[in-house]
């Protein structure tokens, strides 16, 4: 039995949440639905772990679906890259599911309740498949499982506050034309190189030099992921999604949707094209470059500004996705180590800062702005503890997890001759401390316009600490990530340097 | 020049039908339209690959026992059966919501709603802001 | 519309033909052109047809919400456990070789419990939507 598991790992971590997603639609009690998906990310993430240390152990797994041959069947494919956003996904969403326990009831009609849970699985599988799957197509139906299970989630929204809907409804049809540019691109290059597998592609384009539909494929399918991503200009779906969706759908979309999509366009860069490759070479430095600076700056300018503070967390997710894809276009192997570990850390920061704002927007049963946190910090002291360490990890104050993955950037930035990116960098993040210190502000010193009686709930608050814990944990110790990260940027910039 | 650009006219509809989709995506206000725009953007995706499976002369990719047959690429259709299989979800899904919205909002014209969105943006905030002006007093 | 002769008499008479039309689909796609896919929206649409034809609620009486639910369902369960199987007997994730005493034997258990999840999926996404859009409430249209 063991040993089934052992060898079927690669497809398990996927299946495991889709077929259980199926069997939870069909559970009518809440509780035990709820029991079940937990379960579920539980096991989903004990994979992952046996995961890692299989492939560090040994080497990378290619997993034949079906038993077909990889370069013509599907592929699944789980190497020192790929293990990193697996791990993240299945980590968050088991801590998200657990925070879900009492979130989740107060905003979901109790009918609709085991359908979420089952929404909720189809979209963590979808996000794992994505990551997993070593063939092109496949991938793309991955990106849209998770997707159109997310903006189903976003929707559920709709049964509090009506513009959830409509941001779902934005969600979808941008994310059905990323996707979609993402197929056009697949096409293009399938019908140059006759082959869907992504290392198989990858060999095969490295043959064929000055073909302009291969030039149209790369820009359609770095376009669509990083629409998916919400890399700058392409971010307006972000904001509104992640504002109006159920609180605990808010924490987990969060904290993972946009990393895998990350992943996806650091592979598509770094492994199917060749860094080396002048097509590459120039969308590092002329595109993604300059909108990541951009993006550092606007999501903080309208971060600062925002006054509703779920929007606020979702703007400063489009700096913060910034620094990663900053990160990615510097080009070298220290920097895209460096993004990976943001991506690592950025999703513990911010499914903390998710889960501790949904979590007072639970006790007092309202839209958190930030005029009525006013002595919200005074009420629930746990809640209010884990915020601050986690703003201060999101801000990069050192001993948290934010200072180590801004160390690296920085270092890396510097290391590659771009001292002003670093000040960039540098000044990006004191402006952060700006709507941070807003929100601690309103939090802790303005006082209550009534006596707020308050009782924080161990089920709530227990996944907070968890997390919270982590990011201290990696602030203090970060060893495993940084390696990890460096044998993935090794992996992905293999060969040359 | 001629001959070789209209030679390939199987990609000028794609290439035309695609630009319409896109058009109407992000031209309409209508979030209807919007939907009907997405689904033809989609449909040209699918002749796209369709178009590439295609080999003249080639027959269905079925075996006939005859050496040398060539056969047409199955390899896009069945990927498209795919495609289509997520074009309907997305549609199907996108009409809900279009439902849902018309039934809380009342309208499905983009400027109607996010008008009303953006007055409840502001009640939202000169409420809260209402209620701690009362308690410095 | 359940007033007009012609209609319900068609329906009853289509009724039949319709699913087993989709039956020979489903169980063709062996052989030739056909599938889940195809014969699962043509199963469906015997049932949408009787429901535009006879009215909502007596389509549902033919067919319930929660058998819709759990068919729906079980047809993913049907694909994926096929998946499982194969795994338990020592091989690949849908790997149909191992099904059956020979690989022929094998590929053609395989593909056809995999066709009929898919088949069966499908019709019962296709009625829920159908359902779904029908049955669909505006909270205003109840004031006005």
């Amino acid at each position: 039995m063991i040993d089934i598991i052992i060898k079927n790992l690669p497809i398990l971590v996927v299946l495991t949440p889709l077929m259980m997603s199926l069997i939870v639609v069909l559970i009518s009690n809440n509780f035990l639905s709820w029991l079940l998906t937990l379960f579920t990310t539980l096991i989903t993430f004990i994979f992952s772990l046996l995961l890692y240390q299989e492939v560090y152990l040994h080497t990378a797994i290619s997993y034949a679906l079906g038993n077909w041959v990889p370069p013509l069947g599907i592929e699944y494919l789980i190497d020192k890259v790929s293990i990193i956003p697996i791990i993240i996904i299945a980590l968050i969403s088991f801590l998200a599911t657990f925070f879900a326990s009492k979130i989740m009831p107060a905003e979901i009609n109790n009918s609709s309740i085991s359908k979420v849970y089952s929404l909720w699985l189809l979209a963590i599988a979808g996000l794992i498949g994505l990551v997993t799957t070593g063939d092109a197509f496949n991938l793309f139906v991955f990106l849209e499982i998770s997707s159109l299970a997310s903006v189903a989630l976003v929707a559920m929204g709709g049964q509090k506050d009506k513009q959830a809907l409509v941001a779902a409804y934005n969600y979808l049809i941008l994310g059905a034309i990323g996707a979609t540019f993402y197929v056009i691109g697949v096409g293009l290059l399938y019908g140059i190189t006759g082959t869907l597998n992504l290392a198989d592609l990858s060999n095969r384009i490295a043959e064929i030099s000055d073909n302009k539909a291969l030039i149209a494929g790369f820009g359609f399918m770095v376009i669509g992921i990083m629409l998916k991503a919400a890399v700058f200009p392409l971010h307006i779906w972000l904001p509104r999604a992640y504002a109006y969706a159920p609180s605990a759908v808010s924490v987990l979309l969060a904290a993972t949707a946009t990393k895998a999509s990350l992943y996806i366009l650091a592979r598509i860069l770094f492994s199917v094209f060749d860094i080396s490759d002048n097509l590459v070479t120039y969308t590092l430095q002329y595109i993604i470059l300059p909108l990541s600076i951009l993006a550092m700056f606007a999501g903080t300018i309208m971060a600062i500004y925002e006054k509703d503070i779920k929007r606020l967390l979702a703007h400063s997710s489009i700096a913060q996705i910034g620094y990663i894809t900053l990160a990615f276009a510097i080009g070298t192997k220290a920097s895209v180590a460096a993004g990976f570990i943001h991506l690592f850390n950025h999703a513990l920061i911010k499914g903390a800062l998710f889960m501790a704002i949904t979590s007072m927007g639970f006790y007092i049963n309202k839209r958190i702005t930030i005029n009525n946190l006013s002595g919200l910090g005074r009420a629930m002291p746990i809640t209010f503890v884990c915020f601050v360490i986690c703003s201060l990890s999101l801000a990069g104050i050192p001993l948290t997890a934010g200072f180590i993955s801004k160390l690296y950037i920085i270092k890396a930035s510097i290391s590659a001759d771009g001292i002003w990116i670093a000040f960039l960098i540098l000044a990006s993040s004191a402006l952060s401390v700006v709507y941070l210190w807003k929100m601690i502000e309103a939090l802790w010193f303005h006082e209550s316009p009534k006596v707020l009686n308050i009782k924080e709930k161990p089920e709530i608050y227990i996944a907070l600490l968890m997390i919270t814990f982590l990011n201290i944990y990696f602030g203090l110790d970060a060893s495993i990530v940084v390696n990890s990260s460096f044998e993935a940027a090794n992996q992905l910039l293999g060969v040359q340097k | 020049m001629i001959s070789s650009t209209l030679g390939v006219w199987n990609y000028w509809i794609v290439f035309f039908l695609m630009m319409i989709g896109l058009f109407l995506v992000i031209g309409r206000k209508n979030l209807l339209k919007k939907i009907v725009g997405l689904t033809i953007f989609q449909t040209s995706v699918f002749l796209l690959y369709i178009t590439f499976g295609k080999i003249q002369g080639g027959t269905p990719p079925i075996l006939n026992n005859i050496n040398e047959t060539v056969y047409s690429n199955p390899l896009p259709h069945v990927l498209i059966l795919t495609a289509i299989v997520v074009g309907v979800a997305t549609t199907a899904l996108g009409l809900s919501l279009v439902l849902r919205i018309n039934s809380e909002y009342g309208s499905i014209e983009e400027e109607d709603i996010s008008a009303q969105d953006l007055i409840d943006y502001h009640d939202l905030i000169e409420t809260s802001k209402k209620i701690s002006v009362k308690f410095k007093k | 519309m359940d007033k007009n002769p012609i209609l319900r008499i068609a329906t009853k008479i289509l009724f039949a033909p319709i699913i087993l039309f989709g039956l020979y689909v489903q169980f063709h796609g062996d052989f030739g052109p056909g599938g889940g896919f195809q014969a699962g929206v043509i199963v469906a649409s015997a049932f949408i047809l009787y429901a535009i034809v006879f009215g909502l609620e007596k389509g549902k009486e033919l067919f319930p919400l929660n058998i819709n639910l759990f068919l729906l369902a079980l047809g993913g369960i049907l694909y994926g456990g096929v998946g499982i199987v194969s795994m338990l007997l020592g091989d690949e994730f849908l790997s149909y070789n191992v099904l059956g005493s020979s690989k022929q034997a094998g590929q053609h258990i395989g593909i056809l419990l995999v066709e009929f999840g898919v088949g069966l999926t499908v019709s019962n996404v296709m009625i829920a939507l159908f359902y779904a859009f029908v049955d669909f409430k505006s909270s205003n249209g109840e004031t006005k």
